[in-house]
């Protein structure tokens, strides 16, 4: 007994590559300054969300007409619109309108593409032929006008503008995830587990899936940021949220009409988008570098 | 007393090659070309040949992991190329593969235990109780520690994730193995425990291997009988001591000349080949090896030598060669 326990050394746990390369991932990403404070930014976006109706002093649809077009000030920090409506409140309420937009489309989005990528690259062939040229059909239209399309089609509200962005956002997970299915399903070890009899469900899903998943989470953080553009644009054009809700877009649309006698109006809902989605641009690149360290040029 | 464990007739490999706007196929990659071979039960049969003669390919093709083009493939009496993709599936607990580069055949993600564990789960080779134990005695067996079970691939050195490999193609209990240049990626004296490694389990557990390889030296170590391919085709079969002491087939003849001899004094006469392999795409007509044959003829660039036995040959041995008694007898010489 005691022979064998000389052998096997102090029990020191090998390190479990998972843990050590979420490690290192983080560890790159918290030398990129930018990506950092886009991570930040998306993480307090999330908690303004959650949290933010509950401070904030008025409701999204509170008006009050005798105060309309109001500036700027310390009761309303950022002025009040044609309504009289407090347009930072509005903002902190459409929060969480552009976070489901975009979080909720990128995710329809991502498992369809993925599914059709994995697919398209793993049988390959015909099959591959037709689901990549249809993705190519899609990509073909620009994304804001594939998104009119559908949304005309279902008619104007919140789940269709979803349905609109995720449609013209499953391309771009579908050519990914081929490409890196192509790589990985020519590896040797993929040949190992088909030489022990594995079926094509457990290769997919046990030997392909987790090899291609970094690259998802990088398209999805920044796609996430093009589906919120693409929404407040809808909703810009009328066809997304209906007034009351306090989507960005329609704000901007809504300020539109004051634009020279009371600029805020418009101002402070297109910032917010340009910071919202600024950060996730910003966090999405940062997570490319730290992800793929040989990528960087 | 000898039977035939696996029998390989008319084996054909084409890779089509796509051109052209619509894909279509306008020519053919004829990797391996009417090949046929068998092995007996419990011995070595060795595949060599310099890159690209169509060894590897004829390995995947006998295991159907690439789909032969045409042929037939004998194993225990059942042709696999009448199976369809489930029988095929259960046929390959007898067959397995270990690879070339140990590196790229485990999954990065995955334990030693979770390798194992996955190979008998998808054979269902061994009860779910008895699994553990069976993991242990397969390191052991491999050479490997019990308190290895749980590492990853990147902890181990080249020769410790072979023998996970190895580890991994026996946790089915095959009957067959096919070693794809198993030795080549690790150094010399891993090669050796490796190639140790490999004869004893064959011993202990009756193994059948297909040898694939280009180095003769391990060729030697390890065989009972050698196959020499060129450019698709195999151009002489036979016995081992055989092939290593009496070659008939001039690419044979220049192949062994240029093992390396340790000994400065040895002179050896080195058969240096003139131009490169063609291209499979295209390859010869009639003898494949006339384009680099010193004692090539107009009647090689027209007939296709067949396998074929001559008085000097032993055992099973054979070669395809149109002058091979010639040669032998000196009635022909090579050109200069």
């Amino acid at each position: 007994m005691a022979e064998t326990t000389i052998k096997e050394p102090a029990a020191k746990k090998p390190a479990n590559p998972h843990i050590e390369n979420a490690k290192n991932i983080f560890k790159r990403l918290k030398k990129n300054k930018a990506a950092m404070a886009g991570g930040i930014l998306i993480l307090f976006f999330i908690l303004v969300a959650v949290i933010g109706p509950y401070f904030v002093p008025y409701t999204a649809a509170e008006q009050n007409v005798l105060n309309k077009l109001q500036g700027p000030s310390a009761e309303h920090w950022f002025g009040t619109d044609q309504l009289g409506r407090d347009i930072f409140s509005r903002i902190v309420h459409g929060m969480s309108i552009t976070l489901y937009i975009g979080f909720f489309s990128v995710f329809i989005a991502a498992i369809f593409g993925v599914i059709i990528g994995i697919v398209a690259g793993y049988y390959g062939g015909k099959i591959d032929t037709i689901l990549m040229r249809l993705m190519d059909v899609l990509l073909a239209f620009p994304g804001i006008l594939l998104a009119l399309a559908v949304v005309t089609i279902l008619g104007a509200s919140l789940n269709n503008v979803i349905l609109a962005v995720a449609v013209f956002s499953v391309p771009a997970f579908a050519r990914i995830v081929r490409g890196s299915t192509l790589a990985v399903k020519e590896l040797e070890y993929i040949d190992a587990v088909r030489a022990l009899g594995a079926g094509d469900s457990r290769i997919i899903f046990r030997h392909i899936l987790p090899n291609v998943f970094s690259p998802i989470i990088v398209q999805a953080t920044l796609r996430i940021a093009t589906a919120i553009l693409t929404a407040a644009g809808l909703s810009f054009l009328g066809l997304g949220a209906q007034p009351p809700k306090p989507e960005w877009g329609a704000m901007l649309s809504d300020g539109r009409n004051y634009i020279f006698e009371a600029g805020h109006v418009a101002l402070f809902p297109g910032l917010a988008i340009v910071i919202v989605v600024l950060a996730f641009n910003i966090f999405g690149d940062g997570l490319r570098d730290a992800l793929d360290p040989k990528m960087k040029s | 007393m000898t039977t035939k464990l696996l029998e390989v007739n008319n084996l054909k490999q084409y890779f089509p090659i796509k051109g052209g706007v619509f894909g279509r196929t306008v020519n053919h990659v004829k990797a391996v070309d009417d090949v046929s071979f068998y092995v007996n039960e419990g011995e070595t049969l060795s595949i060599v040949g310099e890159s690209g003669c169509g060894k590897s390919t004829t390995g995947r093709a006998v295991l159907r992991l690439d789909e032969p083009t045409n042929g037939n493939i004998q194993f225990n009496g059942e042709n696999l190329l009448d199976l369809n993709k489930k029988e095929m599936r259960k046929k390959r607990k007898d067959m397995q593969i270990i690879f070339q580069d140990p590196y790229a055949s485990i999954n990065p993600r995955q334990t030693v235990r979770q390798v194992l564990e996955e190979a008998m789960a998808i054979q269902d080779a061994v009860p779910k109780s008895e699994r553990v134990d069976k993991m242990m005695e397969l390191l052991d067996t491999v050479g490997l520690g019990s308190h290895q079970l749980d590492r990853f691939p990147h902890e181990f050195s080249g020769g410790q994730r072979q023998r996970v490999g190895i580890a991994r193609a026996l946790a089915v209990d095959p009957t067959f193995i096919i070693c794809d240049e198993s030795v080549s990626a690790l150094d010399v004296s891993i090669q050796a425990q490796v190639l140790n490694l490999l004869k004893n389990l064959q011993q202990q557990y009756n193994l059948t291997y297909l040898f694939i390889a280009h180095d003769l030296g391990v060729v030697r170590h390890i065989s009972d009988r050698v196959a020499v391919m060129y450019l698709g085709k195999i151009v002489e079969i036979g016995e081992k001591k055989e092939i290593f002491d009496n070659p008939k087939h001039p690419y044979t003849k220049s192949l062994l000349s240029a093992i390396p001899v340790p000994d400065p004094s040895h002179k050896q006469e080195r058969i240096v080949l003139k131009g490169d392999v063609p291209s499979p795409i295209d390859p010869p007509s009639g003898c494949r090896f006339h384009t680099r044959c010193p004692f090539a003829t107009d009647k090689c660039r027209d007939e296709k030598p067949e396998l074929r036995k001559t008085e000097t040959m032993t055992g099973t041995h054979e070669a395809a060669c149109h002058y091979i008694e010639d040669i032998e007898a000196g009635r022909h010489k090579a050109a200069e």
